[in-house]
């Protein structure tokens, strides 16, 4: 079902363009099922989806609830499904997704795990996955006074991977995670990677162990879903056939 | 519900998560309590860098990062607080890399540093390599690696927690009041010490670097019981926000090579600091640009910003060593900085003042006594180590050393009580009395839309540069505004996920903040660092070489002073 705002005609300055968000709502307290509705929304050149969907929550409907706070790409609140790809809503222009004169963005909550209200989903199932893999260094016997060396090159090798944001735009586009939500997912495999290919880290077999488990990195598919959906720009298939690879040689 | 710790954190940035790591340390039991998930937090965006004088690339002495500290803060700065940060803050560096935080490396392996404002060797001959970074990420790593070692250690967290009362009965802080976000419940949480990490408040402007959710609650709430906030008229201006987006681009650009250049192309900081150029520290380069940009020097068709010019680095290096702003760039203005200039404008960024501390971290209730049990480290507190003005890379140390002493004091002293205060008898009756108002009150104005009123004040009248009309202009407007907050309306009447309601909570702490800025700002007649008064526009060390202590009594603020500590250094012209 699709309500659409009855309203009398949205002003429209000379700069703003007038989109339409199709948003999927969801909120037990006020109805069991979740449904669609419509919002006429001015937009600027240059204005995030963040911003359209803070003009429907401040000047539009107030309950409309999402998760936001950097507004630029690094926090990682933000991430949902818009025109049906992960994105996060601070890091895609309207003017990007076809967002021209009278088009419509339809937005959604992430998918596999829990919708608890509009586009907030339950995140402990992504957190817990993520720390199941032993998200920190591990080292044994003493360490230095000042910092440990580390080459440029042995740094460069797990480059890629310190740069996730934990958004769950990775995990929440896995077909396998969809319908399997014991799987990691893999953004834990990414923040594995992280681990595994840091020269000073010691903790290699214990975590591939963890990831050579059933519901593990074997249950990857190669799909790409992930890679296409970081909004950092991680080669997050690379990075999981990497460790694949590497429980198969047991060589980091 | 009701909780009960031995420590509790509030607030899980990297003074929080530093603090919870060493109160953990002492035996005791510890919570964190934030309102949004950790690696939310705001630490995440900062880029650059943090300082410490390791010398991996040249010479380098605590005692230059000591004096240019103070310098930097146009001798504002606590001396005895430089002096303890300067000295730590190099082994919370190496303890950072032996957490597994990914430094950029040098060619030796060593952590890789680089130039930032304001740093310099041999008290501000030229400009020093300080800056551990790891590419433009610093923030992003350092809040991971607490993070992970948080994960490791097994700390209790809390997530989208809302602190919204301190709960401090007969002088001591026992406890504080939460909001649970998923379902609306008030938490009660009894603690022998609390340790307030919740960052600033740059949202009572518009343009701003600062996350949608730094609203300086717990500066607020602190402040509402009549306690104390400090040096609250210092606010720094990062001077390379993204035009018209506030979004930061790292001082580190200028440390690489990057120029500030007005429209007619001319690297203009060579007029303002001949020694140190475009690398002066953050509140000189801010008024430069707009100095330009007033004298109708301003580049783009209305004249309203600057040019951060990379354009003569090679395109290797700006993806080697700063990828994240390129990538800003591109994506919020559709400029390619390997070809073209970066438009850019001074951004709100960092809150010099706060809760005042002494040096392990207690809360003072005055100028010399402490709130027993009440801790704060970060940008929420004021040691204070960043006086008038604070250096870039500065507040990453900020949160290691003081979060880390923020964690050892709190632990000390809920070791030292052998049972918890008991709370009053009904501790959640404000914040319920609070809620209930905004959410049922039936009120008709609309949040956002005085909020926008209240940072378009506050841009106008409260930033770069001030006189005493413009503030005047400012308190009226803020006056008004907290009139029609009375009567602001929530939609939403759910209890699940409310962030309308909190939304409204919210601006009730920046229109407080606001306040006591302006008020603060229009009672000190000098200019000093990040306090610039056009109608004053000389420092007055006779006068005002002192801290303002601001209170709130009754519906008025009053304003008290408090002594600077001079140690080593004596106040000399400021000059680059």
């Amino acid at each position: 079902m699709t309500v659409t705002q009855e309203r009398p005609a949205v002003e429209v300055a000379d700069h703003q363009q007038l989109v339409t968000l199709k948003i999927r709502r969801y909120d037990p307290e006020v109805d069991p099922e979740a449904n669609w509705q419509e919002f006429q929304v001015p937009v600027e050149k240059g204005d995030r989806l963040l911003d359209a969907l803070h003009h429907v929550k401040w000047y539009l409907d107030g309950s409309l609830t999402f998760r936001r706070s950097c507004a630029h790409g690094v926090c990682g609140s933000d991430a949902m499904r818009v025109n049906g790809v992960n994105r996060l809503a601070c890091k895609v222009l309207v003017k990007d997704l076809g967002g021209r004169d009278g088009d419509t963005i339809t937005v959604e909550p992430i998918k596999g795990l829990a919708v608890l209200k509009d586009l907030v989903v339950d995140m402990d199932p992504f957190f817990e996955a993520f720390k199941s893999i032993k998200p920190f260094l591990i080292t044994s016997g003493n360490e230095p006074t000042r910092e440990r060396l580390q080459s440029a090159e042995d740094r460069a090798r797990f480059e890629d991977t310190t740069k996730c944001i934990m958004c769950a735009a990775c995990t929440t586009a896995c077909p396998v995670f969809w319908n399997d939500e014991a799987y990691f997912g893999p953004q834990a495999i990414v923040m594995a990677h992280r681990f595994i290919f840091d020269s000073r880290d010691e903790g290699a077999d214990e975590r591939l162990e963890i990831l050579n488990e059933k519901e593990g990195v074997w249950r990857c598919r190669t799909t790409f879903n992930c890679t296409d959906a970081c909004p950092r720009g991680i080669q997050v298939t690379k990075a999981i056939q990497e460790v694949k690879r590497a429980l198969i040689f047991r060589k980091v | 519900m009701h909780h009960k710790y031995d420590v509790l954190v509030v607030g899980a940035g990297g003074a929080g998560l530093m603090a919870a790591l060493y109160a953990a340390k002492g035996d005791v039991s510890v919570a964190v309590i934030s309102k949004l998930y950790p690696t939310r937090s705001h630490t995440g965006a900062a880029q650059g860098g943090v300082g410490a004088a390791l010398g991996n690339i040249g010479e380098d002495h605590w005692e230059w990062h000591m004096f240019d500290t103070i310098k930097g803060g146009d001798y504002l700065t606590d001396q005895d607080a430089a002096e303890v940060f300067s000295k730590d803050v190099i082994d919370a560096v190496y303890e950072l890399e032996h957490m597994g935080l990914p430094f950029s490396r040098t060619p030796e392996g060593k952590i890789a540093q680089r130039k930032f404002g304001g740093h310099t060797r041999e008290f501000g001959k030229a400009a020093v390599e300080r800056s551990c970074y790891a590419k433009d990420r610093t923030g992003h790593m350092i809040l991971q690696t607490l993070y992970q070692q948080n994960v490791k250690e097994g700390t209790t967290f809390f997530n989208e927690f809302h602190v919204l009362d301190l709960i401090i009965e007969n002088g001591r802080c026992c406890g504080v009041v939460a909001f649970e976000l998923a379902t609306g419940e008030i938490h009660t949480f009894q603690a022998k010490s609390v340790i307030l990490a919740s960052g600033g408040y740059g949202r009572i402007f518009k343009i701003t670097s600062n996350a949608l959710t730094l609203s300086g609650d717990l500066m607020s709430i602190y402040y509402r019981k009549g306690l104390p906030l400090e040096d609250m008229e210092f606010y720094q201006f990062h001077p390379t926000g993204l035009t018209k987006l506030g979004i930061l681009i790292t001082e580190g650009v200028r440390g690489e090579g990057g120029i500030l250049r007005n429209k007619d192309g001319e690297r203009f900081m060579e007029r303002y600091a001949p020694t140190i150029k475009d690398l002066a520290p953050r509140d000189m380069v801010a008024r430069a640009i707009y100095t330009e940009i007033r004298a109708g020097r301003g580049c783009g068709p209305a004249g309203d910003h600057i040019f951060l010019d990379l354009t003569h680095l090679p395109p290797e290096q700006l993806d080697a060593k700063l990828p994240d702003i390129t990538e800003f760039a591109r994506t919020y203005l559709g400029i390619e900085p390997y070809t073209d200039p970066i438009p850019i404008q001074p951004t709100a960024h960092y809150a010099m003042g706060g809760v005042p501390t002494n040096i392990d971290a207690q809360v003072l209730r005055n100028n010399t006594d402490i709130v027993p049990g009440l801790f704060a480290a970060g940008e929420v507190a004021c040691v204070s180590v960043h006086g008038a003005n604070r250096l870039g890379t500065n507040s990453l140390l900020d949160i290691n050393v003081f979060g880390r002493r923020g964690g050892l004091s709190a632990a000390a002293y809920a070791n030292s009580l052998a049972a918890h205060v008991d709370l009053p008898d009904n501790p959640v009756d404000d914040v319920v009395a609070l809620l209930q108002r905004l959410r049922d009150g039936g009120g008709t104005e609309n949040v956002a839309t005085i909020r926008s009123e209240l940072q378009e004040t506050m841009d106008a009248h409260a930033s770069v540069y001030r006189t005493e009309e413009t503030l005047k202009q400012a308190e009226v407007d803020i006056a008004g505004l907290k009139a029609r907050y009375v009567h602001v309306g929530v939609a939403d009447r759910g209890l699940r996920y409310n962030t309308e309601l909190l939304e409204a909570v919210e601006l009730g702490f920046l229109l407080d903040l606001a306040e006591v800025m302006v008020v603060s700002a229009k009672a000190r007649n000098e200019s000093r660092g990040g306090h610039f008064r056009e109608d004053f526009p000389h420092r007055d060390d006779v006068n005002f070489m002192r801290h303002t202590m601001a209170y709130k009594d009754g519906g008025d603020i009053r304003l008290d002073y408090k002594p600077v500590v001079q140690t080593r250094y004596q106040p000399m012209e400021r000059k680059y």
